[in-house]
């Protein structure tokens, strides 16, 4: 086919003004991809079109890896002798402070908003109730991995206890550490997660880890697993639950303070 | 220059020997393979600003902190904070380039340069919106073209090596050693080494680099529990996805060398119009074709 095509007087070579056209767009390509790409990145509509991939992937994820598709679990011989702890890493927070002083003997979880009956649990009340261990990888947004041992009580549990309203579609984690200077405004870290997650077996609020009460590291008294998406889902420090209905009236509107600083809500890629 | 040559002179060329024109790339793969040049740039400067989040490399599930078989990073000397690049155990000095390289004129730690990540600053977010974005673009545009490669025939036809040419792979390499480029005839079929190039890169790297990133996202794990070991786990699976974009970007390297030192121009335009010159044959004084 295409030898018929071919014709006998073809010039050799382009026309100078075709190379010049070539020359142009390679000199165009690199452009655009070096100092090109910085400028997009500031401009907010372009973007929203580069976020908009996260709705394509959490849509593709609960096709593929349907809504109560379990995370990997580990043995004992796979726990990392040391699990990483990241973010804040003692909150400088004056009432945290004063709660860690007394043991968290004084601390209890909230549970509010969307329920038809808000409640308080201390912390020997959350041990009371039923539990579940598991062993499962941590996936820092970062890069990095760590394998701990995790004992909680499921959400699912409490989420019974308190009966969400038919309107509630997320739930909502207040945590005690401000992010930045408290003096400078409400810095606290914050984040939510959909009712999938939420009733998912895996997602428990754990009190220990590796078989110790939590560290203050790793987010004493008690911190959520999320265990289908990056760290930054699983909060730390967690003081209140709310259930929510949007995320309009929170800080910055996106769910989460990560969120509120470009991350994707949706963080399990 | 053809227009001022003086046409007395000039002896007519033999109707064998004129520069035939062929029409080599159909428009789907051109098309496509454009799109490819984008996508992948992105991918792999948005995939560096990712990687210097945390620059270091594993192999397992978890991260051995104190021990990742590569890291960029600083370590202190004589001369201050120096870039260093551990592979192995063992450190070598990549001061100015990585672990330390400059950022709007001051000396920054990081592990790949300003210069080869997007965004340039540390931005990881930023970094994966742009990442996450052109990988779908690219997927799907490697999804379009091997649906087309197979309905097409671009497969059979121009991909696959014939068992004769498999057979002459030895001449082909010592052509490619000596920069010695297929013309006439030759010139219209990708050669053995380049076919193999091509499929080693659309059926190995780009499979790999995609499953091992796939592997990376803690849901598409809960597909299957357990199915990220068999690429050695998470981290195992970070690794491989680096050495295969490293890959790629080996195979662009020799690809682009390959266009430059063969005719750019006649290579771009057939890649941008479809027409590609068929370097003519050369003769000797005998006539006879060598």
């Amino acid at each position: 086919m295409s030898a018929k095509r071919s014709i006998a007087s073809g010039k050799g070579r382009a026309a100078p003004s075709r190379r010049q056209l070539l020359r142009g767009a390679l000199a165009g390509v690199g452009a655009f991809s070096l100092a090109g790409c910085d400028r997009l990145s500031r401009n907010e509509s372009v973007v929203d079109v580069l976020k908009s991939a996260q709705h394509l992937s959490q849509g593709a994820h609960k096709l593929v890896a349907g809504r109560k598709a379990m995370a990997q679990e580990f043995t004992q011989a796979d726990v990392a002798a040391h699990f990483r702890s990241n973010g804040t890493l003692m909150p400088r927070d004056a009432d945290y402070q004063a709660l860690l002083k007394n043991g968290f003997a004084d601390w209890k979880l909230e549970i509010g908003g969307l329920v038809e009956k808000p409640s308080a649990f201390t912390l020997a009340e959350l041990r009371a109730m039923p539990s579940r261990t598991q062993i499962t990888r941590h996936d820092c947004v970062e890069g990095w991995s760590s394998i701990g041992k995790w004992k909680g009580v499921p959400l699912a549990h409490l989420l019974e206890q308190v009966r969400p309203l038919a309107n509630a579609r997320y739930v909502l984690f207040r945590c005690a550490d401000s992010m930045e200077d408290p003096a400078a405004g409400d810095s606290r870290y914050y984040e939510s997660v959909d009712l999938d997650d939420a009733y998912h077996v895996q997602t428990v609020l754990a009190y220990d880890l590796n078989d110790q009460p939590l560290p203050v590291g790793n987010g004493a008294p008690l911190r959520a697993r999320i265990e289908r998406q990056l760290g930054y889902k699983h909060a730390k420090y967690v003081m209140k639950i709310e259930l929510i209905e949007s995320f309009d009236t929170l800080r910055g509107g996106n769910g989460g303070y990560w969120e509120d600083n470009g991350y994707e809500w949706y963080a399990g890629i | 220059m053809d227009s001022t040559a003086p046409v007395a002179t000039a002896p007519p060329a033999p109707p064998a020997l004129a520069p035939r024109r062929i029409y080599r790339h159909r428009l789907p793969v051109r098309v496509m393979h454009w799109i490819n040049v984008i996508c992948l740039t992105i991918l792999l400067m948005s995939g560096l600003q990712i990687f210097n989040a945390h620059p270091a490399l594993y192999w397992g599930q978890g991260s051995s902190f104190d021990k990742p078989w590569v890291s960029i990073g600083a370590a202190q000397s004589a001369n201050g904070t120096v870039g260093v690049t551990r592979i192995a155990g063992r450190s070598f000095d990549t001061d100015g380039v990585l672990g330390v390289s400059k950022v709007n004129g001051e000396r920054a730690v990081r592990g790949f340069p300003s210069w080869a990540t997007i965004p340039g600053s540390q931005w990881l977010s930023m970094g994966r919106h742009w990442h996450f974005f052109f990988a779908w673009l690219f997927v799907i545009n490697g999804l379009c073209y091997v649906g087309y490669a197979l309905l097409s025939g671009h497969l059979g036809r121009d991909l696959l090596p014939t068992r004769d040419e498999l057979r002459r792979i030895g001449s082909s390499i010592k052509d490619h050693l000596l920069f010695r480029h297929p013309t006439g005839e030759a010139a219209k079929r990708y050669n053995v080494l380049q076919n193999l190039a091509y499929l080693v890169v659309i059926f190995g790297l780009l499979p790999l680099v995609i499953v091992a990133g796939l592997a990376m996202s803690p849901r598409l794990d809960a597909v299957w529990p357990g199915w990220v070991e068999l690429l050695g786990g998470r981290q195992s699976a970070r690794t491989l996805h680096f050495l295969a974009a490293f890959g790629l970007l080996l195979f662009v390297v020799v690809h682009v060398a390959e266009v430059l030192v063969s005719g750019v121009w006649n290579h771009l335009r057939s890649m941008i119009t479809g027409w590609y010159v068929l370097p003519a044959d050369k003769v000797d004084n005998q006539g006879a074709k060598r």
